[in-house]
């Protein structure tokens, strides 16, 4: 059979090395954490602690604030030192809700496991999962509820549990696929009963042969589910590329997975869901990956979330001399960040530090209309043309060419001989569109 | 606070990490594929061949970065595309040329063609061959003085050098053949003779042992070179092909002297400037179209284009002339080929 995959792409070095066979280690609990507000797509928590108060783990400290939100769990016991502007991840600076710990990690009495979780009906468990403070853990960090409330003209047929892990560097899902097997299907059993669809996929890259096969022995017992697998190229887990991969469905501009039948979730979303319903288990914890050439011993961490940079960097042995970029996440779609005073966050998949010359930015050449970018577009769009269109400000051409359809992959900016800022030029025009369009209401 | 009194980290937009290749790495590799061609040319014309070739690589690099220091601009002739442009340049003209005209055509492909419509990448045409049409358009003794028309079909051997062209060869005899009753039958039998010959001198045409410009004759050292640029993603199939692909088509349908389908496609393809054209300089990145799609029917125009001249035209040769002109159909062509966005609705309303 041929393999499944879709136009475009590139082959970035994978870096998977370093954390692949490392199995993922608990980080001892931290003395303080920053929990942030805003952790997901939508509107932030409102925090329900005050100053002083003591709390214990897995209690919830902040409330969703709208459909599209999500509540806040504590990840740590001890007392609330307060609510303060810390470093944010994504947004620069944030609220967050700083607790210190009483050194005894104690926690909520209300989890325990519940043998029937199968049975209980869909609200239940979609109650739950709200509950629980799941948002996307792929990184994009949408409220997982919501995506799982489609309207109801919206007909779903098909689940897809993404554990492409296209990034390079990241392992957290490959070693949660290896280690967790059996909490990542029942996810997906769960996904599946309460969108009531039969056919359930979990799309793996070639790249990761063990994952593959553990998850085909957890799923052999349920005919309803496949595993497929995908060769490596990113990015194969955008969800899109990975929808035409998996089912050759395209996804429709400006469209949703929804409007063709399909909702797809991160693996380690799928093990959070099951935990939530089958334990009442809140979303406190995540996996992250401490990777890179300027770590002194790279590792999957499962990190309380709130735990700063710092202290899960010096669980890794710390940084070397040559560090020269900090991103949260991949290379390709990472964040940078200024130092590692920065909260793990629900969409941390990896701290991701580079060298130097790793880091370096090479100057801009012209673009000498190579079409490489056009090649490797995965959304089949002309990153150079649009580029330069923005630069001109010419924003109503950008439109008519798609600009809004562009999935930030980065690809683009990768494959450029020229080295040209062409998602990031792509991002500025994109963000200048909606802004304009908000403010004509 | 500590925060402040810690190193600060490069922050920037994603992604974070880039392919190895650049611009000058591409240009380089471009300029070692064309060595093969370089030292054919220097066994089957001589050491003229490497002068010519030097000094328009020296006219078209110091040219290039005076402009760029008058303009004070960033001097980026280390990217070797001023290289590149001296090199083909040489390669289209004749082994006889007097030594000033390649210094002549440097300058006026680097400074008009290149610099003035703004530097590397945003030049309309491809500057050496433009160049080259504006030297056959300036001097066209000294651009064609070495190959007049032939009274007899001698093609191998080094004498070759100060006799025709084998498409030269074959447009003359071509003529004679289709009008019989303007020549007497000795030259009628020359020139059937003529176009015989030229079909059995495959290996010559392979080799590159027949009359030409310095760079276009040796088909073999131009196809290594095509294949270190294959082998480094500088070229892909589509232009070279297509092209290639047409001009033959075209030429086994109307360049026969018996009627439709009896052309020699195979002599079209080996002779002239096609390989040459085709792998180096139709496929110039700046002067081509940017989509799949868009290089295709670049290069279908070309094709078309070549042959027209070639069969119809008042030139022996017209890869330089067909590739010129589709280069400026470049922007029309991208604009008309947008790829089809994933996703895209057909609007049902």
């Amino acid at each position: 059979m041929a393999k499944k995959t879709f136009v475009g792409g590139v082959h970035p070095y994978e870096g998977k090395e370093f954390t692949e066979k490392k199995a993922i280690e608990k980080l001892p609990l931290p003395q303080r954490v920053a929990i942030p507000l805003q952790q997901h797509i939508g509107a932030p928590a409102k925090a329900l602690v005050e100053k002083g108060q003591e709390v214990k783990a897995g209690e919830k400290i902040a409330e969703a604030s709208g459909f599209v939100s999500v509540p806040i769990h504590s990840s740590i016991s001890g007392k609330v030192k307060g609510i303060e502007k810390v470093n944010h991840p994504v947004s620069g600076r944030g609220e967050a809700i700083v607790i210190e710990s009483d050194g005894e990690d104690n926690w909520v009495e209300t989890i325990r496991f519940e043998e029937n979780y199968l049975e209980l009906d869909s609200k239940e468990m979609l109650e739950r999962i709200k509950d629980a403070g799941i948002a996307g853990l792929g990184g994009a960090t949408f409220p997982t509820h919501v995506k799982l409330s489609p309207p109801p003209d919206k007909k779903i047929d098909t689940v897809i549990l993404n554990g492409a892990e296209c990034e390079p560097y990241l392992t957290a899902d490959h070693r949660l696929m290896l280690e967790h097997a059996d909490d990542i299907v029942a996810g997906l059993r769960i996904i599946m009963k309460i969108l009531n669809v039969q056919q359930g996929i979990i799309g793996i890259e070639d790249n990761k042969p063990d994952a593959i096969e553990v998850m085909r022995k957890a799923v052999k017992d349920f005919n309803n589910i496949q595993v497929y697998v995908f060769p490596v190229k990113y990015p194969q887990g955008a969800e899109k590329q990975m929808i035409k991969a998996a089912l050759n469905r395209e996804v429709p501009s400006g469209g949703l997975p929804m409007d063709v039948g399909v909702v797809v979730q991160n693996v380690g979303t799928a093990k959070a869901m099951y935990e939530a319903v089958a334990y009442h288990k809140p979303l406190t914890h995540r996996v992250v990956t401490v990777t890179g050439a300027a770590v002194n011993e790279p590792k999957n961490v499962l990190v309380p979330i709130g735990t700063m940079f710092e202290d899960v960097v010096a669980f890794c042995g710390g940084m070397k001399e040559s560090a020269g970029k900090i991103v949260m996440g991949g290379p390709m779609m990472g964040l940078a960040q200024p130092n590692l005073q920065v909260p793990v966050v629900k969409g941390t998949s990896g701290i991701l530090i580079l060298e130097e010359h790793e880091a370096h930015v090479p100057a801009e050449d012209p673009c000498i209309a190579c079409g490489r970018c056009v090649e490797v577009c995965p959304m089949h769009l002309l990153p150079t043309t649009l580029q330069i269109l923005v630069e001109h400000e010419n924003y109503t051409e950008a439109e008519r060419l798609h600009i809004m359809d562009c999935i930030e992959c980065g690809s683009c900016s990768y494959i450029c001989p020229s080295n040209r800022r062409l998602v990031q030029g792509i991002r500025l025009g994109k963000r200048k569109i909606l802004e304009a369009r908000r403010k004509a209401g | 606070m500590s925060e402040t009194s810690e190193k600060l980290f490069v922050v920037t937009s994603s992604p974070h990490i880039r392919d190895a290749d650049s611009v000058p790495k591409i240009m380089w590799t471009v300029n070692i594929a064309l060595l093969p061609a370089l030292l054919a040319a220097v066994y089957f014309f001589g050491f003229k061949a490497l002068w010519v070739t030097l000094l328009s690589v020296i006219a078209a690099v110091v040219t290039e970065a005076a402009i760029q220091k008058l303009a004070k601009k960033p001097i980026r002739v280390h990217d070797g595309a001023a290289v590149i442009t001296g090199i083909l340049l040489a390669f289209n003209l004749p082994p006889s040329v007097p030594w000033w005209m390649p210094v002549v055509g440097s300058v006026f492909a680097i400074a008009i063609v290149k610099e003035a419509f703004g530097g590397l990448g945003y030049n309309i045409l491809n500057p050496a061959l433009a160049a080259r049409a504006f030297l056959l358009a300036s001097w066209p003794v000294e651009m064609t003085a070495s190959w007049v028309a032939p009274k007899e079909g001698t093609i191998s051997g080094i004498a070759a050098i100060t006799s025709a062209t084998p498409l030269n060869l074959l447009k003359q005899s071509a003529k004679i053949i289709a009008s019989p009753e303007k020549f007497d039958p000795a030259q009628l039998q020359a020139a059937q003779d003529a176009i015989a010959k030229l079909s059995s001198s495959y290996t010559n045409l392979l080799i590159g042992n027949v009359g030409g410009c310095i760079g276009e004759t040796s088909v073999i050292a131009l196809l290594i070179g095509a294949l270190i640029m294959f082998y480094r993603h500088v070229i892909d199939w589509r232009i070279p092909f297509t092209y290639i692909g047409t001009v033959a088509v075209l030429a086994w349908i109307f360049g026969g002297t018996e009627g439709l389908f009896t052309g020699n496609w195979i002599f079209h393809i080996l002779s002239g400037g096609l390989i040459l054209g085709a792998f180096f300089m139709a496929t110039d990145m700046v002067t081509s179209p940017i989509t799949g799609k868009g290089q295709i029917i670049f290069a279908i125009g070309t094709g078309i284009l070549t042959v027209a001249i070639r069969i119809w035209g008042g030139y022996p040769e017209g890869v330089s002339y067909a590739i010129l002109l589709m280069n400026l159909t470049v922007p029309l062509i991208d604009r008309y080929t947008v790829p089809k966005v994933f996703g895209e609705v057909k609007s049902n309303e």
